[in-house]
């Protein structure tokens, strides 16, 4: 066991090293001139070659890799070309928002798709798998920006029901102010009994957790549909079968179980994956998080701030994957063999 | 005389017609996946002859017909220089799809030969290849693409570029995992025993095995690359006006939405029924061609 985590975070070392090379590219190679971007569009010659030696472009290549090596694991992330402030202070000032909706959308995801993968499975080529089925591909076929701007249009335009920008009403907080103890203003309500905060922060979620959902829904629902109609077919169901135990009890108690595994692995893939698909979403719901952060520096081309969006979402990305094999690892010794 | 020469051609065809007919309400969703991406395939090659506007997919400005809801003349509406809806989304069947064309072309003939060797060849080679496919898989495709994308400057050869660099590390995976099972096999000995060179073995008897998967894997991709493409072009990074993308189409849609609905709501509809459509033909691909995932998926 020691000797298989040590193996994985040294290869989750390696993978991370692999990324900062690739944003360090996109930093610094690929740009026809980073300086001239860096120094404004009205900069002046000495104004450019200034900015080529703050950003250390006038250096060889390997002293600019070394340097920014260790300014990443020094947590100097660069400085954003738009907001003129530390790239990893930003992020990490977006972090709770994205967190937030990353967060509701998994749970949406699991909440509706093991029911549904489930039912889908009990009832396998009929009428009901069917309509699953369709749910599920169509999730995963959804455009997310386009699902954001026609759920607006419904639920916000014509219904009124949901508020269209934010994460909670800016009129609450001159009433009183808003606690800031995790950051993520729907918990920080809850653990202040804030109740009108808790109300309003929960109203703007639902509409951009739901349009985050709509990839994760379709893969959990084929993946729980896919895993318990296998373990079904086994050999050890058979024999719960003839036990006496119901289909459905055979499916919901049983397959389900073996489906676990495989679906905690698929839902760090899709919270990666889900990470990424906030940069169409949460602008259109103006959400302050790390997407609406990565779209602005998008729009205006603040190349450091693109760059550290990237890393952050990766290094994210390997230490969940890592923390699923190592758990898996453990509570299913059967890994460590192959 | 004439009629006994016909009678049985006419009973093959209706048999035929009739099995089909058989299969399609037998796989309802897969014949209705089938259907679009024909239709899908029609509308992109005849586009100019079926558009309602030929000229105006892309250039022409109507200063008197602009921001006009769906009529009977322009069904899906006129955007706001006067341009016929319907027909932009027509005419943008011949981008997204033909990106989505070229992206898996390229992260084929990138990833296929890579795997192959690594596979094969196992070793040092292996490791390498292997870890880094690790590296790019470790960065949401989308993500990779948006900030490749974002220091290029945005064409449609930039948009594929940027894809494609995200997407080769899929079927080097994939055809390494294929290659490395076939390595110890008896024929692939047999002919090394008979002295066949290394590139031919890989060429001739490796790589037919590999191909069903990858056949497999670029349908059920075409939709992803179709999303992320037009997810590049509604941030701006993509194809750029007056182009007819889809993705680009919603994106301009959007500074007047709330008051005109039908901006984004065609162009996005068209997005989604695209990827659909190649998803369950992806699927539908996968349990005819992959025994162990039949019934299952």
């Amino acid at each position: 066991m020691t000797r298989y985590a040590l193996r994985r975070v040294g290869l989750s070392i390696i993978v991370v090293g692999g990324v900062m090379v690739l944003t360090f590219l996109i930093s610094h190679v690929i740009p026809a001139d980073p300086a001239v971007n860096w120094a404004g569009p009205h900069a002046s010659a000495s104004q450019i070659a200034r900015a080529r030696v703050i950003l250390g472009l006038n250096r060889p290549i390997w002293s600019q890799i070394l340097h920014y090596f260790s300014g990443i694991l020094s947590g100097n992330w660069g400085i954003s070309i738009r907001t003129h402030r530390s790239v990893l202070s930003d992020l990490m000032q977006a972090v709770p928002a994205s967190l937030e909706l990353v967060g509701a959308a998994i749970v949406i995801a699991v909440v509706v798709g093991i029911p549904l993968g489930l039912v889908s499975a009990r009832y396998a080529v009929k009428f009901p798998d069917h309509v699953v089925r369709l749910f599920a591909v169509i999730g995963v076929s959804m455009p997310a920006f386009w699902l954001a701007l026609i759920l607006q249009l419904v639920f916000s335009r014509d219904l009124h029901w949901f508020p269209t920008a934010g994460e909670y009403n800016p009129v609450l907080a001159y009433a009183h102010p808003i606690p800031h103890i995790t950051g993520i203003p729907l918990i920080d309500g809850l653990l202040r009994w804030d109740w009108p905060l808790v109300t309003s922060s929960f109203q703007h979620l639902v509409l951009p957790a739901c349009v985050v959902a709509s990839y994760p829904v379709g893969v959990v629902t084929r993946m729980v549909r896919a895993k318990v109609l296998e373990a079904s077919e086994e050999t050890h169901s058979q024999m719960i079968r003839s036990l006496g135990f119901t289909e459905r009890a055979l499916l919901g108690r049983f397959a389900l179980r073996l489906a676990w595994s495989p679906v905690v692995q698929v839902l760090a893939l899709v919270f990666a994956y889900s990470l990424a698909n906030t940069f169409l979403v949460e602008a259109v719901f103006d959400w302050p998080g790390l997407g609406n952060y990565a779209a602005q520096s998008i729009e205006t081309l603040d190349v450091p701030a693109i760059a550290g969006v990237t890393l952050f979402v990766a290094i994210v990305y390997v230490i969940l994957n890592l923390l699923v094999d190592l758990a898996q690892a453990l509570f299913d010794p059967r890994v460590l063999i192959s | 005389m004439s009629a006994s020469v016909i009678a049985p051609l006419e009973v093959a065809s209706s048999s035929r017609l009739r099995r089909t007919l058989l299969w399609m309400r037998h796989n309802p969703m897969l014949s209705a996946g089938v259907i679009t991406v024909g239709a899908l395939v029609l509308i992109a090659v005849f586009a100019p002859l079926l558009a309602p506007f030929p000229g105006d997919a892309s250039v022409a400005t109507h200063p008197f017909s602009v921001l006009q809801a769906p009529t009977w003349l322009h069904p899906f509406g006129t955007d706001e220089v006067g341009r016929d809806i319907l027909s932009r989304v027509m005419y943008g069947a011949r981008i997204s799809p033909l990106i989505a064309v070229a992206v898996l072309l390229i992260a084929t003939v990138v990833g296929v030969p890579l795997g192959l060797v690594a596979g094969y060849f196992g070793g040092v080679l292996d490791d390498v290849i292997m870890r880094v496919t690790d590296i790019f898989l470790a960065v949401p495709a989308l993500l990779l693409a948006l900030a490749l994308s974002s220091v290029l400057t945005p064409t449609i050869g930039s948009t594929i570029a940027a894809i494609s660099v995200t997407w080769w590390p899929w079927y080097a995976r994939l055809v390494r995992g294929e290659a490395a099972s076939i390595r110890g096999r008896r024929y692939i000995e047999s002919c090394r025993a008979l002295g066949i060179p290394r590139w031919r073995i890989l060429w001739r008897h490796v790589l037919p095995n590999a191909t069903t998967p990858v056949l497999v894997q670029m349908s059920l991709d075409f939709g992803t690359v179709i999303l992320t493409a037009s997810a590049l072009s509604f941030l701006g990074l993509g194809v750029q006006d007056p182009s007819p993308d889809w993705g680009l189409m919603v994106s301009e849609g959007q500074a007047y939405f709330l008051t005109n609905w039908w901006l984004v709501t065609f162009p996005g509809l068209a997005i989604l029924i695209t990827a659909l459509a190649f998803n369950i033909l992806g699927d539908g691909l996968r349990d005819r061609l992959d025994p162990r995932h039949r019934m299952f998926q």
